[in-house]
């Protein structure tokens, strides 16, 4: 199996990305220049990872969101192919209009690092099939900007539409609904505040759970 | 007319730009003609205590530097220690004292970035950063320069993706006016693609890159080379401003063109900008430069050749390769969206010449700018020794062990590290083990395949130790850290200093920087460690009046086995708790003397070098132990605080201690004495034997003093009668709303 990983000017979690992927989950790693164009049809996964692109000036995920890769992004995912964006990757997801939603700053107004308690809302489709709904994961967060924010109303469609994956067992940013990850309607593209791609053969591994669900999906998808 | 011959320097101005007399007549003297204004700004920077380290080189050089390990000791940008199967790590610890106090956010992120950039210059990927703070007492100034001081590491930090994984704060009166803020960083490189700053070779090019030349920043090192006045805000302009952005950029550039072999030498512009990088790079190759002004990439126009020398504009580098590999070596800057300029060539002899519109506008010869003439400093040892030694036992043995408790708790040094270290991302990379709130970090090496390398990073200072006893700070700084590290599993590989003191004219100050070393050297001679970086910062003091020695210690180790690392807090209740060393320490020194007199006093045991080795070894053995076992140093407060951390950052429901005193023994010297080495093991009394046997083998004495609960109660049981020291709801409330409340 092959994931892209992509590279932004400020990207800092890209590295960690590929360990997790190439080193523990099995997959082959690939890394993109955001500049270049590629066909990813060979790919089964594309990873936004981590960071801080373009420095987080004018709005965090804003300007990657228009960097010359993400036409090759959207196009892979407008064909069903698994789109995940990780903490700044999420953000630019919600930015290129992937996602829906926006991530403000914390309601503590300090980037906030530490092991968070999330509970799996639901276990439908390719990112949490290997988990059961209400079971919980420890996942660190490390971020300035994840307050989720979302029309009242939406949060209710998209919980009842199972589009919400993830939420915090005690939030730590002020995301309404306690929101810490969603996907589309069609499920392919996951962004998410936490870091599974930390939460591997250190201190947890529950993040290796997300991995695994992933492979398994693929596997099933292939063999089908 | 010839600009060398225009804008003469007169000694006024000299003065006016933190030159002595003597300096300037030597200039003079030597040149055989006035430096003009560039050009005295150049010896202004170059001269300063900040670049020159006129006052220290001397007493510097008694450190042991060498070692099977050392790959680069001091006099580099960082220093670089092996760690096996062609790996090193480089590391270095600098100081940002003044700009953070000037300039809470960016003195502090400028810091931070002036750290990474020392170690990604040698061709190291940083991995982890660690910094140690020093904050006066609580006022609406300290406040701002702690959430300053934090939120500038965090962004900086954050942003370009190191983690900062551990650290120290410290609160005290003697930094009200002269915050301290020391920044660490480490990096993994191949040992063989090592990168110097070097200008080598006769017409190879020199070449600028990174963020364009402003004007900030102009004189930052003169001014981190003098007394602060009462003016400080009008230093403000003198502060650089940081763009963690263009750093990772520059970085990414950077470590790239290094892994092609593109570069021949590299070098940072730091404190000084373009003055220092030049003249230092052609100092090492023993070359010459010639710069043209007109191409340095300016922020703005009409800059005089004097701000294009002295501006301390961040992110920016300087290098040389040559005409083969100057075009692939900008093609990979422009992939990172940075301009490589070519601005000058090396050329043989040994001068510095600078041009501008067409003219010579410096000429100097390298010698004499990185050279200054080095300046008496007489030592004295302070003539009221006696009576900061003084300290009335008396008065402290009648009074009831609780309120001797109460404060020992009201420490502003004794807080919960949450609410600072949640501000840094402490994982990014993937490595981070352990650490944040612990006396020491863990990272693994994971690039390094077949073999577990993992490093542990810790950093120590005790100042008020230091202040009544500067030698046994310097040694005690060192084997504090050791001890913590040796806690962890690990042999200790080098360290960094980072020399934080009053002005160097005050033969006090002298006394305590030539004591201070002195005791670091002699721990680092008898553990073998080397001393491969540092950094002296003098002038800490405001109205004349000197902080505390502060002599930071960052140390290095390794664990090379795959075992579980040891907790640091309680983990099970039931557990049995053991003190390892003598079961009292000194009070000289202590917390608790200085917050029951209210003055610091006393006088501090000198550390048995020979215990902490003992100390040492029996860590190398317990390591081998495959049972479960806590273990925590035991410093500022004594045991007593040692024990409250144990239960704090324990498992939730190991809640409570029950302390038992040994008989015969002094309940304040028990409690809060503060003599190394002393540390608190904690095991299930299974496992009793074992530990004691092995401590009995390795010579370091054993007592067993109590056991962890889940009452949420302190208890110190005394022969027959039991006290409640306090009820421990109240102390974690205490404990975590200290700092928090700091930086709200």
């Amino acid at each position: 199996m092959k994931a892209g990983i992509v590279t932004f000017p400020g990207s800092n979690c890209d590295d960690d990305a590929y360990y997790a992927l190439t080193h523990l989950a099995g997959f082959q790693g690939e890394r993109h220049w955001h500049k270049s164009t590629p066909d990813f049809s060979d790919c089964d996964l594309v990873i936004l990872p981590g960071g801080f692109s373009y420095g987080d000036y004018l709005r965090c995920g804003a300007m990657a969101a228009v960097s010359p890769i993400m036409e090759s992004v959207k196009a892979f995912a407008g064909k069903g192919g698994l789109v995940l964006g990780i903490c700044n990757g999420f953000q630019i997801l919600c930015e290129a209009g992937l996602l829906p939603g926006a991530l403000a700053r914390n309601s503590g107004l300090t980037f906030s690092c530490q092991d968070v308690v999330l509970k799996v809302e639901s276990n439908q489709g390719p990112w949490t099939n290997e988990l059961t709904a209400g079971q919980t994961l420890t996942i660190p967060i490390a971020h300035g900007d994840g307050r989720y924010v979302i029309p009242e109303a939406e949060v209710e469609r998209m919980r009842s539409r199972g589009e919400i994956l993830l939420t915090y067992q005690n939030n730590p940013n002020g995301s309404v609904g306690d929101i810490a990850g969603v996907c589309n309607a069609q499920k392919n593209v996951f962004g998410l505040m936490p870091h599974p791609e930390r939460a591997t053969d250190l201190r947890s591994r529950d993040g290796m759970k997300i991995w695994r669900s992933v492979v398994n999906f693929l596997e099933k998808r292939r063999r089908s | 007319m010839n600009p060398l011959d225009t804008d003469i320097s007169t000694v006024e101005t000299a003065k006016a730009l933190g030159l002595s007399s003597g300096e300037y007549a030597f200039i003079c003297r030597k040149l055989e003609r006035k430096p003009n204004f560039a050009e005295l700004g150049i010896f202004s920077a170059m001269y300063s205590e900040h670049c020159s380290y006129k006052s220290s080189k001397p007493m510097l050089k008694r450190f042991p530097t060498t070692g099977r390990r050392v790959l680069q000791g001091p006099g580099e940008n960082a220093g670089i220690v092996d760690i096996g199967d062609g790996w090193a790590v480089a590391f270095k610890m600098e100081s940002h004292n003044h700009p953070s106090f000037i300039e809470p956010y960016q003195g502090a992120a400028t810091g931070v970035g002036g750290i990474l950039r020392d170690i990604f210059t040698m061709g190291a990927r940083p991995i982890a950063s660690m910094d140690a703070l020093f904050f006066g007492g609580d006022s609406p100034k300290t406040r701002s320069l702690v959430k300053g001081v934090v939120k500038g590491i965090g962004d900086y930090g954050n942003s370009v993706g190191v983690p900062t994984v551990a650290g120290m704060t410290y609160f005290h009166p003697t930094y009200s006016q002269n915050c301290l803020v020391n920044a660490f960083s480490l990096g993994l490189i191949r040992s063989d693609q090592i990168y110097r700053g070097v200008a080598q070779g006769v017409g190879n090019l020199v070449v600028y890159v990174g963020a364009k030349t402003g004007r900030d920043g102009v004189h930052g090192a003169t001014m981190a080379s003098k007394e602060f006045c009462s003016e400080v805000e009008a230093e403000r302009p003198t502060v650089q401003v940081g763009d963690p952005f263009t750093e990772k950029l520059l970085m990414e550039a950077s470590l790239e063109v290094m892994r092609q072999g593109l570069v021949i030498g590299i070098q940072d512009m730091g404190a000084a900008g373009l003055t220092s990088s030049s003249f230092e790079m052609a100092h090492r190759a023993g070359t010459g430069l010639v710069v043209d002004l007109d191409k340095i990439p300016a922020r703005e126009l009409n800059m005089s050749g004097y701000e294009l020398l002295l501006s301390e504009s961040q992110e920016r580098m300087l290098l040389v390769t040559d005409a083969d590999r100057i075009e692939a070596l900008r093609a990979v800057f422009e992939k990172w969206d940075l301009h490589a300029e070519v601005v000058g060539e090396v050329v043989q002899g040994s001068r510095v010449k600078m041009r501008k519109n067409a003219e010579w506008v410096v000429d100097l010869p390298i010698d004499l700018v990185v050279n200054p003439p080095l300046p008496e400093r007489p030592k004295a040892a302070p003539s009221d020794q006696r009576q900061r030694w003084f300290m009335d036992r008396n008065r402290m043995l009648v009074a009831p062990v609780e309120a001797k408790f109460q404060v020992v708790l009201s420490d502003p040094s004794f807080g919960d590290p949450g609410p600072i270290v949640q501000q840094y991302d402490s994982m990014v990379g993937n490595r981070t083990e352990g650490g944040a709130v612990d006396d020491a970090a863990v990272i693994r090496v994971r690039d390094i395949e077949n073999r577990s390398v993992r490093l542990v990073l810790s950093a120590d200072c005790n100042p008020r130790v230091c202040w009544l006893s500067p030698r046994e700070g310097g040694r005690r700084a060192v084997l504090e850290a050791a001890t913590n590290l040796a806690m962890r599993g690990a042999t200790p590989i080098g360290i960094t200093d980072c020399l934080n003191f009053g002005s160097p004219e005050n033969p006090e100050v002298m006394w305590q920087f030539d004591e201070a070393i002195e005791g670091i050297c002699e721990a680092c001679q008898a553990l073998e460690i080397p001393v491969v970086s540092g950094n002296v910062s003098f002038y800490n003091d405001t109205d004349s009046k000197p902080i505390h020695p502060t002599p930071v210690v960052g140390m290095v180790g390794l664990i090379e086995d795959r075992d579980p690392l040891p907790e640091s807090n309680f983990f099970d209740t039931g557990l049995e708790i053991a003190l390892l060393g003598n079961v009292e320490g000194g009070l000289g020194g202590s917390v608790m003397a200085a917050q029951w007199f209210k003055r610091d006093c006393g006088q501090p045991d000198d550390t048995d070098i020979g215990a902490v080795t003992r100390m040492l070894r029996l860590f190398s053995r317990v390591r081998k132990v495959k049972v479960k076992y806590g273990v925590h140093d035991i410093s500022e407060g004594g045991l007593v605080t040692a024990l409250l951390e144990m239960v704090i950052h324990g498992r939730h429901d190991c809640t409570g201690v029950e302390l038992t005193v040994p008989f015969g023994v002094d309940l304040d010297r028990f409690l809060f004495g503060e003599t190394i080495p002393r540390v608190v093991l904690a095991f299930d009394s299974s496992d009793r034997e074992e530990f004691e046997r092995m401590a009995n083998q390795a010579g370091v004495p054993f007592t067993l003093i109590g056991q962890v609960n889940d009452t949420d109660q302190f208890h110190v049981v005394q022969g027959k009668s039991t006290t409640l020291l306090s009820d421990m709801k109240k102390i974690r409330e205490t404990y975590s709303q200290k700092w928090k409340s700091l930086i709200e």
